[in-house]
């Protein structure tokens, strides 16, 4: 059908064929070049004030030679990092349903807090006469966070979630050291289904690492745990909810049998986010936890990090946590820096992730005890309603209700040529991010999905109506569509094989400009 | 609750379909002597206004630096980060993203991440970069941790003008592994030469260049004996930007190269978040600690760039992995690249040259005060005064007169009466040549 003009006013029977753009371009997706390959000598983004003739102290040190770096003016850097932005999915887009890393919405009012001068134009070794209200939110923050775990003292320093593991797996070390102990504490419990973290800090401490198995309904055998106690263990690394998404139900006896044999109970507290306000761990006996303030308290994940991974610490190991920390006055709060008592040291250079601390309290003073309380239950509700409008079409992985994530195996794929990264890969052809995937261990062909409690009722119901329809796909043979997936994405499957066996870590000139220099 | 959306109609239905009868019910694994029997002890929740109020009265508290006229560096530089890098870094598609395992999604995150690889390795003259690690002194830690792996020995020099709190990063690590940590004492006026520490057992040399008193020298001999007894060099630089004039410590032998990168790009904020540098030989890169990022193509050949080498990581390697680090600071390496960008060649050696220029103006003046001596003769942007009188005393005295004068010795060696009369002072192009007059004119009044 052609209008008066003569334009067709219906997309033509080859709408879909693929035309080959000048550039590479697809309309809106922009290929984009390395800022190395762009830009002129000479050129620059930032205008300075002219250098002052003095005397060079630098010596024969001065540097010789150029860098390497390429010019370019504001427009076009801009530019590029707005074109690079477009070929992310983020949170503010869409459903982000990765389990255990908590994609929750990150409000701007913390983005804008953490930028006052006040906090982020503070240097870290100001005079402590300047920086009371630094300070303040510091000693705030513990205070919640005190609160909230029903833990006495906490750590603030940890700079993200591993490295709070550390801090906690450091201090309980110290504390065995401090009773004689260190030599023959050797020996950490790990569940098969921890997060990777676990282990890795374990052995970086120098413990050995002993799985503790599962039992069929998801959670720690706890048979199987204590026939592994002895004088040798220094601590079980537990995290609670657990991996599968589940609460641990044994978990007071798991902290009695541990603690019986003078080990210390480690939780690894990335799935805080499905109790806060409900449950509090030092009701469970932890000895430390730590807190991912970028999954519960909805820092940004920023790509990657920075993270903030503040520890609780119960009685027994508060004597040993890292330098610095907020001591807690009658007139307000100060900060001590210097060695003291059994302090097993510092764990980084200044005083942890400030900027994180002031976006985390403002999260946590917006919601309040009652909006944390409602928070938490709305995550794990919108986690078991997504398992069961689900549980008919793909496999849950265990019976009964789940907390914050709801965790499938991939019995319902079986036969159909179809694997949980297909499946996956599936997903981004229809807007979102895939699950987590192959974690826990334990679960064959796992996919962990936790929505949080930022999404409301109608995006709930989309994901589940297209995980539904892909899950009918798989199992009406439609393979291509899932092996062949991502097709609508800015790149198709990437080959990490070939990345990994020679890897390019760098761009280098090309031969000829290498010859011109 | 504006950031909740569900309503009580929602939360009903949803209840409905699951077959509970209330939220609690899914919560019934937990132990009933564990469950809250109401809220916490704490505030209601508030709105934006309100916590804008109450947070935005903790910042005016602060007598941050731009009310101030700050000296202090000591691992974290004051430096103009231009308007662009922060709205950049505030897209959501970069903010609200997570770590970039699903590469066919995540190629804005990997390609700025090969782009700061790329401008990493460049700057400090090394074969190759990571993604970032939390900070200098976790890298700085790490380091140390690689040079145990690759050598398969245990004992470590530290340089004794090594930042203080880098060195207690490295012996808190160093604890868990009974590693003999040398480290003579802090010389303000420059340390003497390290390479008769070095013997057949030590792993790794550590020293910073810039040190902590802002002294700069040629560590090629330090690294060729080094080398020669099997141990690794690992140089620290905490002042990024000095590697814009500086001979890159590549260029010298280093074997590892780490650093504080929170000069470009990140800011100071009261110590974190900041970003850690990681930069090394090719041979070493399967010993590194954290994520890379690398070139490949896609099933259409066209290039992109994922994750890789991630068998050395936890994720994948558990027990057997480098390190346990998992989160790093993805956003700051985005910062830096920007900002980085925008200087270019040209920039980033104006802006070093203006910083030196200015610090050479500012110790010059200072020196020249009775009392004050100038213990660094040469330096970048940041250098000792050793005064005739407790530098914490006169850094409290300047207070007062609105001028942030530097890091006192007592602050970075607590306890240590031979420090206590040094003052270490950074200068960088955020001073004016008015505020490094005024800085002068106060010192020498409270000094007189």
């Amino acid at each position: 059908m052609m209008n008066r003009q003569g334009r067709p006013t219906a997309p033509g029977t080859n709408a879909a064929a693929k035309v080959d753009t000048v550039l590479g371009h697809r309309g809106l997706d922009h290929e984009e070049a390395l800022i190395f390959e762009q830009g002129q000598a000479g050129r620059s983004g930032v205008d300075l004030p002219p250098v002052p003739a003095v005397q060079s102290r630098l010596g024969n040190l001065a540097r010789q030679g150029g860098i390497g770096l390429p010019g370019l003016s504001e427009p076009q850097v801009v530019r590029h990092y707005v074109r690079l932005s477009r070929r992310n999915y983020a949170i503010d887009m869409g459903l982000y349903p990765l389990g255990s890393c908590t994609m929750k919405h990150n409000p701007r009012l913390n983005e804008k807090l953490a930028r006052l001068p006040g906090f982020a134009d503070l240097h870290p070794l100001a005079p402590l006469s300047t920086v009371a209200g630094a300070v303040e939110l510091m000693g705030t923050l513990a205070h919640w966070l005190k609160v909230l775990t029903g833990m006495p003292a906490v750590a603030l320093s940890p700079k993200a979630g591993a490295h709070g593991e550390l801090c906690g797996i450091i201090a309980i070390r110290a504390a065995h050291v401090a009773r004689g102990e260190g030599e023959t504490r050797t020996r950490i419990l790990v569940p098969e289904s921890a997060h990777g973290t676990n282990p890795a800090t374990a052995a970086y401490c120098g413990f050995a690492v002993d799985p503790v198995p599962a039992t069929a309904d998801g959670r720690v055998d706890l048979a199987a745990l204590k026939a592994k106690l002895g004088p040798d263990v220094a601590a079980i690394m537990l995290t609670n909810p657990n991996t599968c998404g589940l609460f641990e139900r044994d978990i007071r006896e798991i902290a009695d049998a541990v603690h019986g044999v003078g080990g210390y109970f480690y939780c690894d507290g990335a799935n805080f986010n499905a109790i806060v306000g409900r449950v509090r761990p030092g009701d469970l006996g932890v000895d430390a936890m730590h807190i991912n303030l970028h999954k519960t308290f909805s820092t940004p994940h920023g790509g990657g990090g920075p993270g903030s991974g503040p520890v609780v610490l119960s009685a027994a190991l508060a004597p040993f946590a890292p330098l610095p920390w907020v001591v807690e006055t009658e007139g307000g709060f100060e900060l001590a820096e210097a060695a003291a008592g059994a302090s097993f040291g510092r764990l980084t250079a200044f005083h942890g992730q400030m900027g994180m601390y002031v976006r985390a309290l403002a999260y946590m003073y917006s919601h309040g005890a009652d909006g944390l309380a409602q928070a938490s239950s709305d995550a794990v509700l919108a986690a078991n309603y997504i398992q069961a409008r689900l549980a008919d079409v793909m496999t849950a992985a265990f019976e009964g209700p789940c907390m914050h994530e709801a965790l499938f195996d991939d019995r319902f794929l079986k036969d159909t040529g179809v694997t949980t990264l297909d499946f996956a890969k599936a997903m981004i052809d229809e807007g979102y991010h895939p699950m987590t995937m192959y974690f826990p261990l334990v679960v064959h062909g796992a996919m962990l999905i936790e929505p949080t409690e930022s999404e409301s009722r109608e995006s709930l119901d989309e994901f589940i109506a297209v995980m539904r329809r892909l899950a009918e796909a798989a199992q009406a043979g439609e393979v291509e569509r899932f092996t062949g997936a991502p097709h609508y994405a800015p790149r198709r499957r990437l080959d990490e094989t070939a990345a990994a066996r020679k890897p390019v870590l760098r761009w280098t000139p090309p031969p000829a400009a290498k010859a011109a220099e | 609750m504006r950031y909740l959306p569900l309503t009580g109609d929602d939360r009903a239905a949803m209840l409905a379909a699951i077959g509970a009868a209330s939220v609690d019910d899914l919560f019934a694994d937990v132990p009933v002597a564990a469950r809250l029997p109401g809220p916490v002890d704490l505030p209601h929740h508030l709105g934006e206004w309100e916590v804008e109020n109450s947070i935005g009265a903790m910042a005016a508290k602060n007598r941050h630096s731009g009310i101030m006229a700050s000296f202090l560096g000591a691992g974290a530089y004051r430096h103009h980060v231009p308007a662009s890098v922060d709205h950049l870094i505030q897209r959501s598609e970069f903010l609200t993203s997570y770590t970039p395992y699903q590469p066919e999604i995540a190629q804005g995150t990997l390609q700025y991440l090969f782009e700061f690889q790329t401008q990493v390795a460049l700057l400090t003259g090394m074969e190759v970069a990571n993604a970032s690690m939390y900070d200098g002194s976790t890298a700085c830690g790490e380091a140390v941790e690689m040079a145990r792996r690759v050598t398969g020995r245990n004992r470590v020099v530290l340089s004794g003008n090594l930042h203080p709190h880098y060195a207690e990063v490295v012996k808190t690590l160093g604890a868990l592994h009974d590693t003999a940590i040398e480290q003579p004492a802090p010389a303000p006026a420059g340390e003497g030469d390290l390479a008769p520490v070095i013997d057949q057992a030590t792993a790794a040399v550590v020293v910073q260049y810039p040190d902590v008193f802002g002294h700069i020298r040629d560590y090629s001999a330090l690294a060729r004996a080094a080398q020669a007894a099997g141990a690794l060099l690992v140089v620290v630089v905490t002042e990024v930007v000095s590697l814009g004039a500086l001979v890159p410590p590549g260029a010298m032998g280093a074997d590892i190269v780490v650093g504080e990168g929170q000069g470009l790009g990140v800011g100071l904020n009261y110590g974190g978040p900041y970003l850690g540098l990681f930069a090394t030989r090719q041979k070493y890169v399967r010993q590194m600690p954290g994520r890379l990022c690398g070139e490949t193509v896609d099933a259409e050949g066209r290039r992109g760039f994922v994750l890789t080498l991630s068998t050395r990581e936890q994720h994948i390697r558990r027990e057997k992995a480098t390190s346990n680090i998992c989160t790093n600071s993805g956003l700051c390496s985005l910062a830096f690249t920007i900002h980085l960008s925008l200087l270019g060649e040209a920039g980033l050696t104006h802006l070093a040259a203006l910083n030196h220029a200015r610090a050479v103006e500012a110790a010059e003046r200072l020196a020249a005060i009775p009392g004050v001596t100038l213990a660094t003769p040469a330096f970048f942007n940041e250098f000792t005064l050793k005064l005739d009188r407790d530098a914490a005393a006169v850094v409290e005295a300047l207070v007062g007169k609105g001028i942030l004068a530097g890091v006192p010795g007592a602050r970075l060696w607590p306890g240590q009466a031979a420090l206590a009369d040094h003052l270490v002072v950074a200068v960088t192009e955020t001073n004016t040549p008015a505020e490094i007059q005024g800085f002068a004119a106060a010192l020498a009044e409270v000094l007189a």
